[in-house]
Formats: C-alpha cells, structure tokens, sequence
C-alpha cells in the first residue's frame, strides 16, 4: 500500500521506527492543516507563520515517542500549532487578537472547519487516479481547465466534467459520515 | 450552528480552499528534518571527541565543514552553531 494510504497510526508508528519516506508522508499530509491554523486561523504573518510551521513539525519529530494514542496525531499537531501561534502572537503582543472573531468565525469554529476539509482531502486520497489532483489544482491552486489539462496531459475540454464526476465520487466517499461543523447561512 | 446535509458541491468547494498547500520550501525543509538532525548531530559528536576539528569549526564554522568535506545546508548553520556552543 502506498504511503499516502496509510492510516495515521501506521504512519506515525513508520515514523518512530526511523522511517524517512514516512516522515515525509507525515509532513505533507499535515502541512496545508498546520499552514492554515498559522496563516488562516491565527493570520501570522508569512515570517512568522514560517517559523512556527518549522517549529511544529521539528517538535512533532522531537516527541513522537510521547504520542499516548498514533491514531491521534492530528489532534495533537492541532493543539502544538495553536500553542505555537499564541506563543507567538503572545511575544509580538497580539495575545488579544487570538480571542477575537476571525471572519466572523470564531477560533474554534475555524478549526472545525479546517478538520472538516482534512476529512475531505483524507477522502480524496481514496479517489481514482487524477481525481484528487484535477480537484486540487481547480479548487485549492485556482489553475485554469488549461493549466490542469497541460499539467495531467488531458485535453482541456473534458476538465470541467472530470470535475463534476469527482465532485461526485468525492461526495459518495463522504456519505454517511457526519459533518461535525456546519456554519450558519450569515456566515 | 445547523446539522443537514452536507456535502453538496458549493460546500466541498468551500472547504478544499480552506487548506491551500503551504509554500513548497517549507514543506521541503520539515521534510528534511530527519536527515538534518542526523548531519547535526554527527558534526557535533565529531566536534566532542575531535579538538583540532572543534578549533577548527570554532574559528570558521564554514571552511571548516567545507574541509571536512561536510555539505552542509547553508540554513542547518543556525542549528548547527548552536549545537556546537553546547558541546
């Protein structure tokens, strides 16, 4: 099974076992969650952002063996990057910033929401081939039909109904699964 | 905050661009983080039992990697300096 397959607790116990190519696997699969916590949720700056991204995964790598549960890695990344981004708003004296509504959203409302999208891209990594990347590139990286097409050598035409049927497969994958954050219509 | 269902199209779309992807550089440098430890803490424990590599790498950290034939990335020599105050 391919690395990006994998459950997170099998993941996490390749990592502690000295596993590189699995370590590389962790960072990428939590590298957009912890970029949004520091740059979406707690807006750092891009600096600071930098810094505490580099931070969360050298102490990610640190205290692995401290990990009660591997199956709850995520949720303590969660936790270590929303320390690490008060720590630093804290020593630029923006602590009261990390209180106030962001967007409307509060703080935890926003990570709701991010762990909602990480149940989606963890569904996506079940997709047929291309399907995670033509949604990846349309919607997260705004690339055009042509962009996409060029990139997957797949003629442009058929992106937008490719799509469409991933959008599909996507939304069977999730059935059955309850949303744990809806937001209000206001929002 | 409303339960109903769910994932129509517009909400899926939503949420894929709440997680754009962090900058490649970044992605690369964590990734890298293993192999960096290691390169650290080989050249400090060269540092510890070796003192005329340890003068040498306390006068001119650079040079002195460079003849020691260490290819260091230039952004492992803030870690790297530090580790080696402490050895």
């Amino acid at each position: 099974m391919s690395l990006g397959l994998i459950a997170d607790a099998d993941l996490v116990a390749r990592c502690r076992a000295g596993d590189q190519q699995a370590w590389a696997e962790l960072v990428k699969r939590f590298s957009r969650y912890v970029y949004a916590i520091t740059s979406r949720v707690y807006r750092l700056s891009s600096h600071d952002a930098e810094d505490v991204f580099q931070d969360v995964f050298a102490r990610t790598f640190e205290h692995l063996d401290e990990l009660r549960d591997d199956a709850s890695v995520r949720p303590w990344i969660a936790t270590l990057t929303r320390r690490l981004c008060v720590d630093k708003l804290r020593s630029g004296g923006r602590e009261q910033l990390v209180e106030e509504p962001l967007d409307g959203v509060g703080t935890d409302d926003a990570l709701g929401e991010l762990d909602e999208a990480m149940a989606i891209h963890d569904a996506m990594r079940t997709l047929p081939e291309h399907c995670a990347e033509i949604l990846d590139r349309f919607f997260t990286r705004d690339e055009s039909y042509k962009t996409i097409g060029e990139a997957l050598d797949l003629p442009p035409g058929t992106i937008a109904s490719r799509i469409s049927r991933c959008l599909s497969k996507l939304r069977k994958q999730l059935e059955g699964r309850k949303p744990r954050f809806q937001p209000s219509i206001d929002q | 905050m409303t339960m109903m269902n769910p994932y129509d199209e517009e909400r899926l779309a939503r949420l894929l661009r709440t997680l754009p992807p962090a900058p490649e550089a970044w992605v690369a440098a964590a990734q890298e983080l293993p192999r960096a430890r290691r390169e650290i803490d080989e050249i400090a424990a060269r540092a510890d039992a070796d003192h005329e590599f340890r003068a040498a790498v306390t006068a001119d950290l650079e040079a002195a990697l460079a003849a020691a034939g260490y290819e260091v990335d230039p952004s492992l020599l803030p870690a790297l300096r530090a580790r080696l105050e402490s050895v």
